[in-house]
């Protein structure tokens, strides 16, 4: 294993953020702050609560799930991307590394940087309402795995874009409108029966609830399956891009 | 002299169905500059990216250093540093940090005294904590040098390194790659200016349409193909030439004061020697003459044209 490639890698990644400090945390967290402002306190205060959870409570989890998706496609498709759009990418494509090495390094960052941003919103959160997690550790699986999951999904945008029009193509057509419809602000027990099942399509349903499930011990679908969803997207994640190596695609003629 | 990277049977065929190469074979000695010239879409920067790992062979096999480019393309790669003819720069990152990089890129823990090492060798040290943009390109080209470097590799591809680089730092260029070579890194360079490759190169190799046409010795090869002509002012101007030089095909020029003979490296001696006896023989006499030869310019573009 090529150590000092992947710690590289990562540390080159994590330069990157330092040096956008206010595109890559500040302007994150202030636009959740608004989140928490408008539905939580202003809105919020004016709705039921559900399975005995404020509103204000109940939609932390599916904000800081919809900052984690969207950061970690984010970080980690620009990180790939970029590299190809300005031709740097020869170095990484020429150094002995092998592609879990490569992986490793820009997803394990992506990862970080958005795991930091989901508990540096977690703590924001903690300004506006009140929050108890009463699991923890599946808290924290739940955060590592998604993060990495769509960190590996945005290397394949990343990836697979050959302009900067299609790599916000995904997030802002797909993942974003998915996460939106994905309960993050609202059970989908709340939709009209038809539209339960339609949602069971939306895999975001799956990680919105179970990490709603750490914190109030209520979630839409079975914690078991939310867990199983959540790494049959990982793995079909690392099967293509396992393709993507294997082929040459789009980084090897 | 061993080998340090042998190129068997090599093709590849583009999704495109062009074929950039066809069947190449070569050999690089261990510790020489190897200058390879080729037109335009020859095949050279799809030879040299085979080689490196940036394209895959369609049929064929590169060992480096003994090592099969892809089959054990770690041992094979960690031996290797690529400069790219393209000016591939991280814009907003520092001279040391990108160097930096390079080098934990390939394997190598940190060494801030190796690093130190090359930026200073390559004039670049005043500049460590300048941002890539800030640098004029032949400083960027430096910076690309010395990323190659930073792994200390047995074998450097210089792919047009002096291309866009004006004429004073194309000449500093060509001094460290001489300190390279020095050092024991095996040079294989692309080049455009076959000025470069006649100042630099121990061998040459010519490519074209995919396919090596020729490598030799540079000055095998000058001495082979290099044409030679002797021109001789002439005190008097004569109309036509005098019966019995004809067998050494002089040409007549300028005003019929300019005798120009062509003859083999080879033959030199003794051509011009017994042309001089008989020129004086017929009553002709020169008040200058001169020697010149074919650059290596010409011996490409004479090699590449017979094959078109």
């Amino acid at each position: 294993m090529n150590i000092h490639a992947i710690r590289a890698i990562y540390l080159f990644e994590m330069a990157r953020t330092g040096r956008t400090l206010l595109q890559s945390i500040v302007a994150p967290v202030l636009s959740t702050s608004l989140y928490f402002i408008v539905f939580g306190a202003a809105i919020g205060s004016r709705m039921q609560e559900i399975d005995g959870v404020s509103y204000g409570s109940f939609i932390v989890p599916g904000l800081i799930m919809l900052t984690l998706l969207t950061q970690s496609i984010s970080n980690a498709s620009f990180a790939i991307y970029f590299p190809k759009f300005t031709g740097t990418i020869y170095e990484v494509l020429s150094a002995p590394v092998s592609p879990v090495e490569i992986v490793t390094g820009y997803v394990g960052a992506a990862a970080t940087k958005s795991i930091i941003l989901a508990l540096i919103i977690l703590a924001t959160a903690g300004l506006f309402v009140e929050i108890e997690i009463q699991h923890p550790v599946w808290m924290l699986l739940f955060l590592v795995l998604t993060a990495v999951t769509f960190s590996l999904f945005g290397f394949i945008i990343g990836i697979w874009a050959d302009g900067f029009e299609k790599l916000q193509l995904v997030p802002l057509l797909i993942v974003t409108p998915l996460t939106f419809l994905g309960g993050s602000f609202y059970s989908i027990n709340m939709l009209p029966p038809v539209w339960q099942t339609v949602a069971l399509f939306n895999p975001v349903v799956y990680l919105v609830s179970g990490f709603r499930w750490s914190f109030f011990g209520t979630a839409d679908v079975n914690i078991g399956i939310s867990l199983s969803m959540t790494l049959v997207f990982l793995f079909i994640c690392l099967a293509i891009v396992t393709w993507i190596f294997r082929t040459g695609y789009r980084l090897k003629n | 002299m061993q080998n340090i990277i042998s190129v068997a049977n090599l093709s590849k065929v583009y999704a495109s169905g062009f074929e950039a190469l066809k069947d190449v074979s070569l050999d690089i000695r261990r510790g020489e500059i190897f200058a390879l010239l080729g037109p335009n879409g020859a095949g050279k920067t799809t030879l040299i990216s085979i080689i490196c790992g940036l394209v895959n062979p369609s049929r064929g096999r590169v060992l480096a250093d003994g090592h099969d480019v892809v089959a054990e393309y770690k041992a094979a790669r960690s031996r290797i540093g690529l400069v790219p003819q393209e000016l591939t720069t991280d814009a907003f990152e520092t001279v040391w940090a990108t160097v930096t990089f390079s080098r934990g890129l390939f394997g190598k823990p940190a060494n801030p005294a190796h690093i130190e090492k090359i930026l200073r060798e390559l004039s670049l040290w005043d500049k460590k904590d300048s941002k890539l943009r800030t640098l004029s390109g032949g400083m960027k080209r430096r910076v690309m040098i010395a990323k190659a470097l930073s792994h200390e590799p047995d074998i450097l591809f210089l792919d047009e390194p002096t291309a866009g680089v004006d004429v004073e730092l194309r000449r500093d260029m060509w001094e460290v790659v001489r300190q390279l070579r020095q050092s024991g890194v095996t040079i294989i360079l692309t080049t455009h200016y076959i000025e470069e490759a006649e100042e630099m190169a121990d061998r040459i190799g010519v490519i074209h349409r995919g396919q090596i046409i020729l490598v030799e010795e540079k000055a095998e090869l000058m001495r082979k193909l290099g044409k030679k002509q002797l021109t001789l002012q002439l005190q008097e101007p004569i109309d036509a030439l005098p019966a019995g030089l004809e067998s050494y095909g002089l040409k007549l020029d300028g005003a019929g004061d300019e005798l120009v003979y062509s003859y083999d490296a080879d033959a030199e001696q003794k051509g011009i020697a017994d042309l001089l006896k008989a020129l004086g023989a017929a009553g002709i006499h020169y008040k200058d003459l001169q020697t010149s030869q074919r650059s290596l310019e010409e011996i490409f573009v004479s090699l590449v044209s017979e094959r078109t």
